[in-house]
């Protein structure tokens, strides 16, 4: 083993002159983008994994085109006229898979990386802040469900399930549903204390999936239950949906999306701070 | 001479011994398990109970007002409620023997922990899969109960879906687990999950009849395991069952159980004695 | 008079009721390298993770680099290198890329970055793993990926806790090499040990570090100097007359004698003299042992415990 020059080491040791304003210039970069860089790279690795990602939407409409629409028929659709079944499911099953991959991404991940990677601890003695770190994990959860809504929104096109021009803000709106999951899911993951805890949001994803009109309209349900369906964020997200897929629009859906992004501001303001309490203790 | 006897060699143990030895592997699994029950409660009960009640309900009403010919006539609770319990076993056998094995190596170290003591592979890979059985027989149980509770049973043959459903868990957990304790990174799930168990679900037979499949995908899905499950546990389930297509059905998932076990016990070797 | 790069007053951390650091004092100065020497639990990564800005102060004053950690955290930490005490390397990445990823978190450009890690992955001697993950790598060269990754950023000040705990014998001396090396260049090092040959090795100045107080200051020589003898005469004897033996030494003069569970220690100017006067004694050691006085013997003089118990 040879020794390096050590001259070529990359150290200046710099006198204090101008150390304040070198200290203000390194404080005010974007740290989230740095974080999200580094997933990125992550998943260079696994670009595979990534991609084939499109396959499960594809797998379900299929099988709704295939088996249940047939069984089902038609159902009342969002104007309150009659449509196939599968034109009724396939936006629900948009807004379910953005939902359950932001969730994913935000609490699965998140966990792994507070609690066994150790990501954090690396990144928080670095220039880069808590709120930061929360952010980054958001907005990356954001671009994967981008892409994924993307492919679902190309897929539905293809198999002729897009009824109006309006579903051109389907995919903003998948993105929407995605922030205020991911950002709920982060909160939620920062009060866990171990892998069973994960329940719990299984506990809150399932039901959400299951009754959130998803897969048959909110007359089946006696009344008391409708009002209580009807106040839940997944909800709010398949009527978005449906209702710009199938060109029911109305101004009422801006209420609906503004629901949505206030969970997601207050979630992330939120777990921001978590964030800073748990590590920087 | 008793040092031997007190450390068993492989291929040097009596049937027995082997039996004891991998219920002692089973026993530390159990011990982990009464800590941590409790927050599973829902993934075994509530769950199933869950996906039972917008299946068979939700949906239900919509496609028995439409027409139940395609369904044998029956409602779409009692028919998709027997395949819900083969889902589920099978997903529970799947979920059990991916993340946990590969765990047990990478994370936690239990398989680690135990090869340094008298436990062969094979006995700490047969302990691991008693203890799976446990888990899949306990949640068909709870889930078969909720069945009868929403009035989703049909025949009193139905109690035969309990072992039914734990032969489905079984035939899909003894394989991924010889298989996931090869794995070197988690990856490999992602895929099983993805392009495995995903379109299982979907084209088995599980939330509507093989029957309105395109011939190709018909008999594709008739090649699955999920679906003999299926058929089983709704055969039993709804009192439709048949000596013949029962045994034929018994026989395609004990022969992939028997297989796993055999792959599992020299996969198991082969990575804890390196 | 060479600048002061942290200055602490009274600095206390508590968790709930317990105190992990109570009130300590010191100053940093540029191109000094300066430990904490002290047990498990005596508050020394609570102390580093204070100066790393990961950690608020719960009382007292803390000034790194002219600014308050509290509110110029992101900032100060810009200027700072730290080697933590279990690696976070980032596993899901190769050597190259943790350095990347991680000088981008500091805002680098990514070419500035590939010429820094260029140089650094030669300096700690991974040039050839470069491509590796770093799952795959030792535990010392892991060690060392990290010293290379805390120095991306040309820091000011490099916090290193415990660097050598946990490696081997040797990877401990590459590590050591190393920051002797980076010493040698002036980089102003903060580093913790419980091992007294580190410390002996890399500081300029420590502190002994004892239940969240500081037991004493001073350099490696001083601290020697002040509180223990030029050698010390190691007897080991038989279990069944340890007692005896060593109620019979207490006759012998020895500045100090310290009877532990396996051995006594003779402090004394003259090791052999003490030697033959114990056997003069009519004691016969199982074994005996002249040496000269390290930085252990102080700690168990201020402390009357060993460092690694």
């Amino acid at each position: 083993m040879t020794a390096p020059p050590l001259s070529d080491l990359p150290l200046r040791m710099l006198p204090s002159a101008g150390r304040l304003a070198r200290l203000r210039q390194a404080a005010g970069g974007p740290g989230s983008l740095r974080l999200i860089e580094r997933h990125a790279r992550v998943y260079r690795h696994a670009w595979l994994v990534f991609a084939s990602g499109v396959f499960e939407p594809l797998f379900y409409l299929l099988s709704i085109g295939l088996g249940l629409g047939v069984l089902v028929g038609r159902v009342t659709g969002p104007g309150g006229q009659l449509v196939p079944y599968r034109d009724f499911v396939a936006p629900g099953l948009l807004a379910v898979s953005a939902m359950n991959g932001a969730m994913y991404d935000s609490t699965f991940n998140v966990f792994f990386r507070l609690k066994y990677d150790k990501l954090y601890e690396a990144v928080l003695a670095t220039p880069v802040r808590p709120a930061e770190v929360a952010l980054a994990e958001i907005g990356w959860a954001l671009i994967r469900g981008c892409l994924y809504a993307v492919a679902f929104m190309l897929v539905m096109t293809s198999l002729g399930l897009v009824h109006s021009p309006w579903a051109v803000l389907a995919v903003p709106v998948a993105l929407l549903i995605g922030f205020a999951f991911a950002a709920m899911g982060m909160t939620g993951t920062t009060f866990m204390k171990s892998w069973q805890d994960f329940d719990y949001i299984l506990l809150a994803s399932t039901p959400l999936f299951l009754f959130s009109a998803t897969f048959y309209p909110l007359s089946v349900y006696p009344r008391a239950v409708r009002v209580v369906v009807e106040w839940t964020p997944l909800y709010q997200g398949v009527v978005l949906l449906r209702d710009l897929v199938l060109g029911a629009v109305g101004p009422a859906l801006l209420w609906r999306a503004a629901y949505l992004a206030v969970l997601g501001v207050v979630g992330l303001y939120i777990s921001g701070r978590r964030i800073g309490k748990l590590l920087l203790v | 001479m008793a040092q031997a006897m007190a450390f068993p060699r492989r291929g040097a143990v009596p049937g027995e011994l082997a039996l004891a030895l991998a219920l002692r592997g089973f026993r530390c699994w159990l011990t982990v398990y009464r800590r941590t029950w409790r927050s599973n409660v829902f993934s075994s009960v509530l769950g199933p109970a869950f996906y039972l009640g917008a299946m068979g309900f939700g949906l239900g009403s919509l496609v028995d007002a439409h027409g139940t010919a395609s369904l044998g006539g029956v409602s779409y609770l009692d028919f998709v409620a027997p395949a819900i319990l083969a889902f589920g076993a099978m997903n529970t056998g799947m979920g059990q023997a991916s993340f946990p094995v590969f765990g047990s190596i990478k994370w936690n170290k239990i398989y680690i922990a135990a090869q340094a003591s008298p436990l062969r592979p094979a006995d700490i890979f047969r302990g691991h899969l008693a203890f799976m059985v446990m888990r899949i027989t306990m949640n068909a149980a709870v889930f078969l109960c909720v069945m009868a509770a929403f009035g989703a049973v049909r025949s009193a043959w139905a109690v035969l879906a309990l072992p039914a459903a734990v032969l489905t868990g079984l035939a899909f957990a003894a394989p991924v687990a010889a298989w996931a304790v090869t794995l070197k990174q988690e990856m490999g799930f992602i895929y099983m999950f993805r392009f495995g168990m995903i379109p299982l679900m979907l084209f088995s037979g599980t939330f509507f009849p093989l029957s309105q499949l395109p011939g190709w995908l018909r008999l594709a899905a008739y090649a699955t395991p999920l679906w003999h499950g299926v058929a089983l546990c709704r055969g039993f389930s709804l009192g439709t069952a048949t000596a013949g297509g029962s045994l034929l059905h018994v026989a395609y998932l004990a022969a992939l159980a028997a297989v796993g076990i055999v792959i599992g016990a020299r996969t198991y070797r082969r990575r804890l004695y390196v | 008079m060479p600048e002061v790069l942290v200055r602490a007053r009274g600095l206390t951390k508590r968790f709930g009721t317990f105190t992990a650091v109570d009130g300590i004092d010191f100053d940093l100065y540029r191109g000094e390298a300066f430990g904490f020497l002290g047990p498990n639990g005596a508050g020394k990564s609570s102390t580093m993770r204070m100066i790393g800005c990961v950690s608020p102060p719960t009382e007292g004053e803390l000034t790194i680099l002219g600014a308050d950690p509290v509110r110029n955290g992101p900032a100060i930490r810009a200027r700072l290198g730290v080697v933590p005490q279990e690696d976070t390397l980032d596993v899901e990445l190769t050597v190259r890329e943790n350095l990347l990823v991680y000088g981008r978190y500091f805002g680098l450009p990514r070419a500035l970055i590939r010429e820094r890690t260029a140089q650094l992955l030669e300096f700690v001697q991974l040039s050839d793993r470069g491509g590796d993950k770093v799952d795959a790598l030792s535990g010392g060269m892991k060690r060392r990926l990290t010293i290379a990754r805390s120095l991306i950023n040309e820091p000011d000040i490099l916090i290193l806790d415990e660097p050598t705990t946990g490696l081997d014998p040797q990877a401990r001396h590459v590590v050591w090499d190393r920051l002797f090396r980076l010493k040698q260049r002036g980089v102003t090092l903060i580093l913790t040990t419980h091992y007294m040959d580190e410390a002996e090795q890399l500081c300029d100045r420590l502190v002994v570090m004892d239940h969240a107080r500081f037991a004493a200051e001073g350099t490696p020589r001083e601290l020697i100097e002040r509180y223990s003898t030029r050698e010390v005469l190691e007897l080991r004897f038989d279990p069944g007359v340890h007692e005896q033996a060593a109620e019979k030494i207490k006759d012998i003069s020895a500045k100090r004698t310290e009877v532990l569970a396996d051995r006594i220690l003779l402090y004394v100017k003259n090791g052999d003299e003490a030697l033959a006067a114990v056997r003069a004694h009519g004691l016969e050691p199982l074994t005996s042992l002249v040496r000269r006085s390290t930085l252990e013997d102080v700690f168990l003089h201020l402390t009357g415990r060993r460092l690694e118990d």
